[in-house]
């Protein structure tokens, strides 16, 4: 049996067209960008090409786009270098208990540095109100950072309407769209956003690429220091195949095909439910399956069932979901997200695993992962009674 | 014989026997997991714990030898069912045996009960004992070859049940055989160095770790006539015939010979000393213990010459048993009279070179007089 990729909000396999563009890169085009000859100004061309498409598809202009490491580094470099610029004007900063670690940790090291952050609790279905953030928000904030798509859960947070409420104040608006960047439809301009952050390798594009967006009108310093790449913003010689199979990446999702993507997997999403209700599995989703959900993640508490018990045994069947991220000596440790949503006393947090779902999923894939989950969580139960 | 259709899962420390022990059996062509037990969390305030580093030796050698590793967390059993009991024993002034309760509470059982959910038909560990399976049925529990090495004392908690499912891959080879094994196989463990101490304290200062946990009572330290020796730090801090850490010289009596403590007087708090190695109030002729488990069945009531250790690596010492199947309790009496019987720790039995299983010592006696508690 071949083995079955459910994990696809961790990240996804590279489609072919991906690989193609980049192996033809890779052998056609090794200048430096930054050089002044021949090999550097076709390298060039294919960076400034590749910079279109990325703006484009979140309706920004080339000069708005920093090619960074990934999701990780935009999320460094959005929230340090806009604390660091705005710090005249306050001190306040407001996000959420559900990010992502790389805007979290960050967070808690700019609170060292003396900034107050506020973390808004989420509610059951692990998503929050505008109201939350009006709330909380002061004459003193001068950063809102909120996830757009929890990569655990699949929760849509607010994003457009708290752009409407952040666009007539001073604070910068943030959102790490690594969840929903080719899923959803984004639009800076529409949904009055400063800085955005991407990655590549959740669309089937390659590893260690991704952007920040960050406004015309905010003016930061670089996090990483070095020449003057990316308009003396981020130093460093580019990566040009990756960022060439960035943006074929980008191209092959239109508005159409993300959003035939997002009924493929609500089709998935469904048919998964279904069968294990047929065969009498005990389940609940975590958060709620809604217009405020993001299909490609599916959060599932199976009842009385210890998480990496059904992880291991999936994985020993060769199919591959989360069971939450691992401490450096790879044992699960208990998810931020469910805890933050149930409290640490629920079983759900020790009980729910994450199915995550991508182009290349297919509904026999979903039938083979759904047979196997009813018959470990009924060898689990029946054992363990 | 194909031992394709066999799952065993290896409890994987980081360290050079399990790796070997995992090697073996992958060699052996069964269908091998590795599993790292993380039972404790020692992560410092850099966030580094010896944990993460064992679980890279973990990873390095299983990624060598081509089997699928996993880590699992028993930190809440290790906490509930072998340290809680560590620090009771020590409260009641006795001296705990963790590595005998961690293999029949955590290794053995919980452990165990994770390996079977894996659908396991064996758990194997890199113990040095020795499996031996009859016709009728029984699997018993045999010293290991490396006489030097062997591990029974540390497993004789252990059921019929723990130890059917059990393969020690190890049981016949020495630990230099082990570590060639490891070197000529490439394992990023070969050169190891051997974990020493209780594990979950591991290098670290052992009355400091104590003292994290259980409040220290300074008290009187007296000889068995009475004379005050001056104070102790606390009755935990001391074992039954240690020498260290009395802090006293020889000056006081009339010879030079360095003290051990004989006793502790839980109630009083105070601590016994005694001049020389060899001295009285050491030695005991019976013991009495209780929580016998037994490898194979549990006996009758009965008397029953077998051979004891009272502690890991000593010589056995011939004993008769008289065991109480009622309340599982036994009184052991020797052949020869025994130093520094230590209440807490285990009586292992055996005969000849099977391990027949053991109990827990309550009281030491000398000529009817309870030793220890004077």
């Amino acid at each position: 049996m071949n083995s079955l990729y459910f994990d696809n909000a961790a990240t996804t396999a590279m489609r072919p067209e991906v690989i193609e563009e980049m192996t033809d890169k890779m052998t056609t085009i090794y200048g430096n960008a930054s050089s002044t000859h021949e090999f550097g100004r076709q390298a060039k061309k294919v960076l400034d090409d590749s910079r279109e498409i990325l703006a484009k598809s979140i309706n920004a202009t080339d000069k708005e786009i920093i090619i960074t490491s990934g999701g990780t580094e935009s999320n460094n470099m959005a929230l340090r270098q806009v604390a660091q610029i705005k710090q005249n004007e306050g001190n306040h900063i407001i996000s959420t208990v559900i990010e992502h670690p790389s805007v979290l940790r960050t967070l808690e090291y700019l609170e060292g540095l003396g900034f107050e952050v506020t973390y808004l609790p989420v509610n059951l279905q692990g998503n929050l109100s505008t109201e939350d953030v009006k709330s909380a928000l002061r004459p003193d904030t001068i950063l809102v950072s909120l996830m757009s798509v929890n990569n655990e859960t699949g929760a849509k947070l607010p994003i457009h309407e708290i752009g409407e409420l952040l666009k007539d104040h001073q604070a910068v608006f943030h959102t790490d769209a690594v969840q929903s960047y080719g899923l959803d439809s984004i639009d800076v301009r529409r949904d009055h956003i400063d800085l955005l952050s991407t990655s590549a390798h959740k669309i089937n594009g390659p590893k260690f690429i991704g952007f920040l967006y960050l406004n015309k009108d905010i003016f930061v310093k670089p996090l990483i220091l070095g020449g003057e790449q990316e308009s003396k913003r981020r130093a460093g010689t580019e990566n040009v195949p990756a960022i060439a199979g960035f943006a074929k990446a980008v191209s092959l999702l239109d508005e159409k095909s993300k959003q035939d993507k997002q009924d493929f997997f609500k089709k998935l999403t469904t048919q998964l439910l279904s069968n294990l209700k047929e065969n009498h599995v005990a389940f609940e989703v975590n958060g709620q399956l809604s217009d405020n959900h993001s299909y490609h993640v599916l959060n599932l508490w199976i009842k009385g069932v210890e998480t990496s018990r059904l992880q291991m045994n999936l994985d020993l069947n060769h199919i591959a979901v989360s069971g939450g991220s691992a401490c450096s000596a790879g044992s699960l440790e208990p998810s931020h997200v469910l805890t933050a949503m149930y409290g640490e006393n629920s079983s759900r947090v020790n009980e729910s695993i994450r199915i995550s779902f991508g182009e290349f999923n297919t509904e026999s894939e979903v039938e083979a992962l759904s047979n196997q989950v009813v018959k470990i969580s009924s060898k689990l139960l029946t054992k363990n009674k | 014989m194909d031992n394709s259709k066999t799952r065993v899962v290896v409890g994987m420390s980081g360290g050079v026997d399990s790796s070997v022990t995992a090697l073996l059996l992958k060699q052996q062509g069964y269908d091998v997991i590795g599993v790292f037990m993380k039972n404790w969390d020692d992560t410092d305030e850099f966030g580094v714990c010896t944990a993460t580093e064992d679980y890279e030796d973990v990873r390095k050698v299983a990624e060598k030898i081509g089997v699928p590793y996993y880590s699992v967390n028993f930190e809440k059993e290790y906490w509930d069912r072998v340290f809680e009991y560590f620090l009771a024993e020590y409260r009641k002034g006795r001296t705990p045996n963790p590595d005998v309760m961690c293999n029949k509470e955590v290794k053995f059982k919980a452990f165990l009960d994770y390996a079977m959910d894996l659908d396991a038909d064996y758990v194997a560990m890199g113990h040095y004992a020795k499996i031996s399976r009859d016709d009728t049925g029984y699997t018993h529990l045999m010293r290991a070859t490396d006489t030097n090495k062997d591990q029974t004392y540390f497993l004789s908690q252990l059921s019929q049940y723990q130890l059917d499912k059990t393969m020690f891959p190890l049981q016949d080879l020495t630990k230099p055989e082990v570590r060639k094994i490891a070197e000529e196989a490439g394992l990023a463990t070969a050169k190891k160095k051997d974990s020493t101490g209780i594990c979950f304290i591991g290098d670290r200062n052992f009355r400091q770790f104590l003292g994290q946990y259980l409040p220290a009572q300074p008290g009187k330290m007296m000889t068995p006539d009475g004379v005050e020796m001056g104070t102790h730090t606390g009755l935990m801090y001391y074992t039954i015939g240690q020498r260290s850490g009395l802090g006293i010289g020889g000056t006081q009596g009339s010879s030079n010979e360095p003290w051990f403590v004989v006793g502790k007087d839980i109630n009083e708090n105070i601590l016994y000393v005694d001049q020389g190695f060899y001295n009285e109030h050491l030695y005991a002729d019976r013991l009495e213990a209780s929580d016998f488990s037994f490898t194979t069945q549990f006996p009758e009531t009965g008397t029953y010459k077998v051979t004891a250790k009272f502690r890991y690596r000593q010589p056995d010492v011939g004993v008769t048993v008289h065991y109480n199947a009622e309340d599982n309790t036994a009184n052991v009496v020797f052949d020869e009279p025994v130093r520094a019987i230590t209440p807490g720790q285990a009586v292992v039995l055996y005969d000849g070179e099977e391990c027949l299983g053991g109990g827990i010592i309550d009281h030491a006696y000398q000529n009817e007089r309870v030793l220890q508690y004077i």
